[in-house]
């Protein structure tokens, strides 16, 4: 519901250029109707009041991933967020945290580009490649898609606690992407490659307290990929022991 | 100055695909204003065509039937050499992807799955539930990864390099630093997607400017058949997202406001899968007519999925559920869901021939900005995606015959002088007080929706001429807040305004001078088509005094003589 006409913005900006000039909120006063999104409201910002706001965007449907931020405290999609749904007529718009912010709302995602490519994102094979399709019972493909839906928005790399304190950590939505690959009933990596993840600063590192799941606009499960590759690493070591105890014996 | 063999611009579908194709050979550079999966490509829903034979109802099907339903679906006026390559390539490409590890929704025996789509003879469209662009786009990212195909996200190129006949490169502004860059190549590939954002009602992603477009037909290069735009039947009234042709292709109803299932009295035979032209006009003609329902945003018609049930929709179109509860707070599983034609596809666009390659020496484009054509006066529901990976593919495999004889890199003099006219540029819109940008593209927007849509007429269209005009002429006055150059949206946004322009001024031109119907383009004034006269494409060339001097070029056909298009 509509709390008033007009709605009270706090943007906090920002600009790494001038890092003379501390974060600060500037406030805008603006007319608001049902179904108005808070990139609407961007928009509407830029174009008529303040051209140097600055903000990313492309799909406006939630589907790009280019709109994450902190609003009224909780993560989410500008594009996909109506005024509406606050109890009150102020919204207040901040950064993705986790992030160096580089202008106003626009943060710098090379960290978690950096963890994506370092899983090793892509399908592997070593068999032969088949004339059609490597065919995949329906079940199979059911298995990775919610991870597959992933729309790599890092919602969820603002809100991890872990790479708030630990930088270096893997992060949820990179796990969720190995997890796709590593139940694909296709994906032939060699045990070896999950050890890119196995170490403290990868999937031993989370503390399963679910806060990826709770940002994620697109209802992946980042905590149920990780606990997967646990799970799968566990499994390989219990292998190896235990063909090694054959070797031995 | 950064120096490529090729230079690909555009992060979408096409120009990934171009690149893992150039990749290890070449040294490639690809540029985008976003990152990669940003690009519109990802919002992409119903699925991809290909004559797969999957589908238990498609196992007569062919390539040859997937290229005779283009040409028909094209008003004829595809290139039917091309359509042919396009149809048979289709097969290779749609496995490709999937070897690379595209995650197709899967038929019981574990083959790809198709459903039916618009104006197909067959189910043939190959699809992922109703993200295919998102799987397809991410598949290609990761093979792009793979790959290590050189990056450089969000950089937005201000201008093309031609000069006596031949491109040298572009110029780039570096989104986060602000820095303008010189790029050479020996070769530049644009896949910069379509313009839907001239039109103030699209369905197309915020960033889908046309100025890949409007550069290059600034720089020199022609332009083909830009008068034919698609309007989609089914996009979501007030924000425009679109409801993918899949919900009619699994079932879907389009009802009136009297609880008419009115396609019935248009095309008894096809009903609501009639082509995207011919069922975008029926409701806009129900609409006009007083058949429509009210609503503050507008009159609208229901697309009705409930008879689907609720297991159908949460496996088959989940998507287009969130959407609607998101955006519109209906749930299609209980509620209609309301919808309106909108502008949604260019098929016009940069003129080249089958091997993506134009009439400027080293510059090639292809996918939704290019005009091969395959797509002629209407496109078919997945082709487009087709056509982004086929031309991306054949485009690659071109530009590396064309530089195997070893061609020499390009002169350094043009683009520096190109980039001394856009450093120019930019600070004369930095100068204050004057027009505001979005004012000016609110105003085209408008004008483009309103009088330059469904259905046409030439005194709309000159009309739309007249304040075409009055807006190139207050574009010379537009300017931006702020002269800092990093991260300035509005910045970027005013230098593409300036190709949003042009490339609108070439579609009202070329839908003026073609005096009849055909496909997307319906003139109310010479509402059949002629094939005496305009079975041809229309070239627009930007002329001495700006605007667009327009020739004409002739159409391949092959095989498939013309007839009259009936469903
Ligand atoms: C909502 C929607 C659903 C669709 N569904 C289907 C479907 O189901 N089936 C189908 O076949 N087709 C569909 N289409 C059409 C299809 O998705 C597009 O035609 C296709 O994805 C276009 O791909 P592209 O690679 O040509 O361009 P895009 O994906 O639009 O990519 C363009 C790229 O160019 C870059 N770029 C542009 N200008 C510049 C610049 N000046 N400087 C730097 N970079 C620049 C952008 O950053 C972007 O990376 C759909 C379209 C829409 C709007
Ligand atoms: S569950 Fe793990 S990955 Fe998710 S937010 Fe918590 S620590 Fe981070
Ligand atoms: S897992 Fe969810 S929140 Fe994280 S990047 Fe993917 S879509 Fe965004
Ligand atoms: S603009 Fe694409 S997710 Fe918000």
């Amino acid at each position: 519901m509509i709390k008033a006409s007009a709605y009270t913005f706090k943007i906090l900006r920002y600009d790494a250029k001038e890092p003379d000039t501390k974060p600060r909120f500037a406030t805008y006063r603006i007319n608001v109707i049902p179904g108005l999104t808070v990139l609407a409201v961007l928009i509407r910002i830029r174009d008529e009041i303040d051209g140097t706001l600055s903000f990313r965007s492309s799909c406006r449907s939630a589907v790009c991933g280019s709109c994450a931020m902190v609003i009224n405290g909780k993560i989410d999609l500008a594009c996909r967020t109506q005024v509406a749904v606050f109890d009150t007529d102020t919204i207040i718009l901040e950064p993705l945290p986790n992030f160096e912010v580089i202008r106003d709302l626009v943060v710098d995602l090379t960290p978690f580009w950096q963890m994506y490519d370092k899983v090793q994102p892509y399908l592997i094979r070593r068999s032969p490649v088949p004339e059609k399709e490597i065919p995949q019972s329906e079940e199979d493909r059911r298995r990775i898609d919610q991870f597959v839906n992933c729309i790599l928005c890092a919602c969820c790399y603002g809100a991890c606690p872990v790479l708030a304190r630990e930088p270096d950590y893997v992060g949820p939505a990179a796990a969720a992407k190995l997890e796709r690959f590593v139940l694909d009933s296709r994906d032939e990596r060699p045990a070896g490659a999950l050890s890119i993840v196995n170490d403290e600063k990868g999937v031993w590192a989370c503390d399963t307290l679910l806060r990826c799941i709770d940002a994620c606009p697109k209802d992946v499960r980042p905590t149920d990929a990780i606990v997967g590759l646990r799970k799968t690493m566990l499994k390989h070591r219990f292998q190896n022991l235990l063909g090694k105890a054959k070797d031995e014996a | 100055m950064l120096d490529h063999d090729i230079l690909i611009v555009g992060g979408g579908l096409t120009g990934l695909r171009a690149a893992v194709g150039l990749c290890d050979r070449f040294n490639v550079g690809l540029i985008s204003k976003v990152y990669p999966v940003r690009s519109h490509s990802i919002a992409a829903q119903g699925g991809i065509n290909a004559a797969l034979t999957n589908n238990p109802d498609s196992r007569d099907d062919s390539w040859e039937k997937h290229t005779f339903d283009t040409i028909k679906g094209s008003d004829y006026l595809a290139d039917q050499d091309a359509a042919e390559i396009m149809c048979k390539e289709a097969i290779k490409i749609v496995y490709e992807m999937e070897h690379w590890g595209c995650p197709f929704s899967r038929f019981p025996d574990g083959t790809i799955a198709q459903r039916p789509f618009g104006g197909a003879g067959y189910p043939r469209t190959c699809y992922s539930s109703d993200i295919t662009g998102h799987v397809l786009l991410n598949t290609l990212y990761e093979r792009a990864v793979a790959k290590g195909v050189k990056i450089y996200p969000e950089w937005f190129v201000t201008s093309l390099c031609i000069e006596e006949g031949r491109c040298h490169g572009v110029v780039a502004l570096d989104i986060r630093t602000g820095e303008l860059i010189p790029v050479r190549a020996k070769a530049t590939f644009f896949g910069t997607g379509g313009y839907g954002r001239v039109f103030q009602h699209s369905t197309n992603a915020l960033i889908n400017t046309g100025s890949g477009i409007g550069m290059a037909y600034a720089a020199g290069a022609p332009l083909k058949d830009m008068e034919f735009v698609q309007f989609h039947p089914t996009c979501l009234i007030g924000t425009n997202i679109l409801m993918t042709e899949a919900c009619r292709g699994e079932g879907g109803y389009l009802f009136n406001n009297r609880g008419e299932r009115f396609m019935q009295r248009y095309v008894p035979t096809a009903m609501e899968l009639a082509p995207r032209d011919i069922v975008s006009r029926c409701i806009q003609t129900e609409i006009n007519e007083g058949r429509g329902f009210d609503h503050p945003l507008g009159r609208y018609i229901q697309l009705d999925l409930r008879h689907l049930g609720e297991k159908k929709i949460l496996e088959r179109l989940p998507g287009i559920r969130k959407i609607c509860i998101d955006f519109i707070g209906i749930d299609p599983v209980l509620e209609p869901i309301p919808i309106m034609p909108c502008q949604h596809y260019s098929m016009g666009g940069i003129d080249v021939n089958g091997r993506c390659a134009s009439e400027i020496r080293g510059f090639y484009a292809g996918g939704e900005c290019s005009c091969v054509s395959v797509h002629g006066a209407n496109r078919l529901g997945g082709n487009s995606l087709l056509e982004t990976i086929v031309f991306g593919k054949l485009a690659a495999q071109a530009i590396g015959e064309d530089l195997e004889g070893g061609v020499p890199q390009s002169d350094e003099k043009p683009l520096l002088q190109l980039k001394d006219k856009v450093d120019k540029k930019i600070r004369r819109l930095a100068a204050p007080g004057r027009e505001k940008p979005y004012r000016l593209h609110a105003e085209l927007g408008a004008v483009m929706s309103e009088k330059v849509g469904i259905f046409r007429t030439r005194e709309e269209l000159e009309q739309a001429l007249n304040k075409l005009i009055e807006l190139k002429g207050r574009y010379r006055d537009v300017g931006v807040s702020s002269p800092a150059r990093h991260m300035n949206y509005e910045l970027t946004n005013t230098l593409e305004l300036e190709y949003m322009l042009e490339v609108a001024h070439t579609i009202i031109l070329g839908a003026i001078l073609r005096e009849e119907s055909r496909g997307a383009h319906f003139r109310t004034d010479f509402n059949t088509r002629n094939d005496t006269d305009w079975l041809k494409h229309t070239i627009a060339r930007m002329g001495p005094d700006g605007s667009p001097a327009i020739s004409f070029k002739e159409v391949a056909i092959t095989r498939y003589q013309p007839m009259e298009r009936k469903y």
